[in-house]
């Protein structure tokens, strides 16, 4: 690392990291015992790029985010509180959305989340818009829109970088590339060997980026959102990645080669991070112990807490369909 | 008063709402420095320069999506589709999107945008770029539907859709942009879900929106010679849809018809019909009649065209078959 993070940032980095860790695993109990519905899509690996990019993004001044379904990390990141996301899981009043939205649809625009998005591709072109509001209004904000690598695929995705670029718009396009679009990889779906290769085509930087060492995210995409703010337009970021569970909760990922887990296992974020913080002498076996058990802690107090929790009465329906 | 075209009536309430609100930005395709396709909105640009008016590339969804983005961060950007079927392009930003934002987000995001956009046949661009397309929104709660008949209501329809919190379709009819009418010079604001009753009557109820206005009104001229008197209703939203004025006439005439510009399966008639049927059955004294496409889409060859669009003709003899005269 050429800039290493201070080492309160990186304390914070990785409290996150582990909130979302167990976060994401407590979910994943809490649908395999019914008591969430629907589906969702685990990130479980994909801590890193979340971390990094929440360090990047300053709400109050008005920036902003959307993201794909497979958003819980990027909301706890940007400082979604446990409880807001387990009530939203559970579909409780209590939840960022007031149980409206559920694991694939968060918002808190408080933090600046415009939304996760469950449909392909759709959160490109809203970034756009919010980035020609802080283009019009002179603000400064930029907006970061973050997907997977199956989104390039989709038109909404050409569209939005196009228009982006031609108006550079103070945006940064993000992707998480963990290898595969729900069930089939990335090279089997796509005709170039990285995502990155594609910002070629509408004259703006690509960027590659380890997504397991949340330093070097953070650092990529402040340099990418410095070049937004300074009006020179949007970045394409790749951050290679790795999700360890399948692409949602029926999906085992048997179509993974033999070994491909364990290797990316072995380039976990929160370990990346932690040897480092160590190797600094910032962090201690059994301080990182402790950041594990108060983790655990603040995600079961969460769980328990969104449990005891009331579901909207049935008038809510009816509200917030328009805007009286 | 003033008289004025259509599409000059569209082009004042942009310009007035531009100059009352900055946070008002106008974009699409070639809206800007050729004015657009249809003309509508020459000297904009001019006035308000590169950064408040926008040309885009062809690209429906980002164009939607930018303006929902926009919207939900403090503007109140108007978009132009040019042609409204292309809103087929953009569907998910339209209804997955822009419709749903306030809903799943729990009440925290607002989307006050307008959707322009030209429909409508009669003018030879076959069936991809004649449609009416009002009920494809109608179906997705949290769009409100504008379909102006005149440049008095479009003024007024406008200058509301741009003031509203909604995401608002304001769906003009392409062959009306060169109708003139009569417009108020001073400040003109309609509100959302006030019908206009265009022509009074006591025999049969006609609700029509847009070109089938002047249809209904031309048919119930016809039908008064024979003694037959014929209530016009344009609704002129139809999310939300004025359906307290509807009934009342309904239980006045004791007959409805809806003259539609679109196909007969599904349309905003039906939504009528089944609506009064179920507040008003007992004012009824016939079924409801419903004229809308023949055939069901807009072919290209001119006899043909002519053909399918309702028309006086149609709209006189379904009343006969009504009254059994």
């Amino acid at each position: 690392m050429a800039n290493p993070l201070s080492p309160e940032l990186r304390l914070h980095m990785l409290t996150r990291m582990l909130e979302i860790r167990y976060c994401e695993e407590r979910i994943q109990e809490l649908f395999l015992e019914n008591v969430i519905r629907g589906t969702t899509h685990l990130c479980i690996g994909q801590e890193g790029v979340s971390v990094g990019m929440a360090a990047v993004i300053d709400a109050p001044r008005g920036d902003t985010v959307t993201c794909t379904y497979r958003g819980h990390g990027h909301a706890l990141a940007l400082g979604m509180s446990l409880r807001s996301m387990m009530a939203e899981m559970m579909g409780k009043e209590a939840g960022c959305c007031k149980g409206k939205g559920g694991s694939m649809h968060l918002t808190n625009m408080d933090i600046g989340l415009i939304g996760t998005f469950a449909i392909v591709g759709a959160g490109l072109p809203v970034t756009n818009g919010a980035a020609l509001t802080a283009q019009i209004k002179g603000t400064g904000a930029v907006s970061i829109s973050i997907f997977g690598d199956g989104t390039p695929n989709i038109g909404a995705w050409h569209e939005a970088v196009n228009l982006a670029a031609v108006w550079k718009l103070p945006a940064v396009f993000l992707c998480e590339n963990n290898l595969y679009g729900e069930y089939s990889s990335y090279a089997s779906t796509a005709p170039v060997d990285n995502v990155a290769d594609r910002a070629a085509a509408y004259g703006i930087p690509g960027i590659i980026v380890d997504g397991q060492d949340p330093e070097a995210v953070k650092a990529t995409i402040q340099e990418a959102v410095d070049r937004a703010r300074a009006g020179q337009g949007p970045t394409l970021i790749e951050a290679k990645t790795y999700r360890y569970k399948g692409h949602s909760r029926t999906d085992t990922a048997p179509y993974r080669p033999a070994g491909e887990l364990e290797q990316w296992l072995a380039r976990d974020p929160i370990n990346i991070l932690a040897d480092r913080m160590k190797a600094d002498g910032q962090l201690t076996d059994s301080q990182l112990q402790q950041m594990h058990t108060t983790a655990q802690e603040a995600v079961q107090e969460a769980t328990t807490w969104a449990l005891e929790q009331p579901y909207p009465p049935l008038e809510a329906v009816y509200e917030d369909i328009w805007v009286n | 008063m003033a008289v004025m075209t259509y599409r000059e009536a569209v082009k004042r309430a942009l310009d007035e709402e531009m100059a009352r609100d900055e946070n008002v930005i106008f974009f699409g395709e070639d809206v800007g420095a050729a004015g657009g396709v249809f003309k509508v909105t020459p000297g904009l640009f001019e006035k308000y320069g590169g950064v408040r008016v926008r040309d885009t590339p062809i690209s429906e969804n980002a164009i939607i999506g930018a303006g929902i983005g926009a919207a939900v961060t403090g503007l109140r950007p108007v978009v132009e589709l040019m042609f409204a079927d292309f809103a087929a392009v953009t569907l998910d930003q339209i209804i997955n999107q822009a419709a749903k934002f306030r809903y799943m987000s729990g009440g925290q995001l607002k989307v006050p945008l307008v959707i322009r956009a030209a429909q409508g046949g009669g003018a030879g661009f076959a069936s991809q770029h004649s449609q009416c397309v009002e009920t494809w929104f109608m179906h997705a709660p949290g769009l409100k539907v504008v379909v102006p008949s005149n440049p008095a209501d479009v003024l007024g329809l406008l200058k509301t859709a741009i003031r509203d919190d909604n995401p608002v379709v304001f769906l003009e009819h392409k062959v009306q942009y060169a109708e003139k009418g009569e417009v108020p010079d001073d400040e003109h604001i309609i509100p959302f879900g006030v019908a206009n009753v265009v022509r009074a009557g006591s025999d049969v109820t006609i609700v029509a929106t847009q070109r089938m206005v002047a249809v209904a009104v031309n048919a119930a001229e016809e039908l008064a010679k024979e003694g037959i008197s014929c209530e016009v209703i344009d609704p002129r939203t139809l999310v939300p849809l004025d359906l307290e004025t509807i009934i009342a006439s309904v239980q006045k005439t004791g007959r409805l018809m809806t003259v539609e510009e679109a196909p007969h399966a599904g349309g905003w008639g039906a939504e009528v019909a089944t609506r009064v049927t179920d507040q008003a059955i007992w004012s009824l004294e016939s079924p409801v009649v419903r004229v809308t496409l023949e055939g069901a889409l807009i072919p290209f060859s001119a006899p043909l065209e002519d053909y399918v669009i309702p028309n006086k003709g149609r709209v006189v003899a379904a009343i006969h078959r009504m009254l059994d005269v």
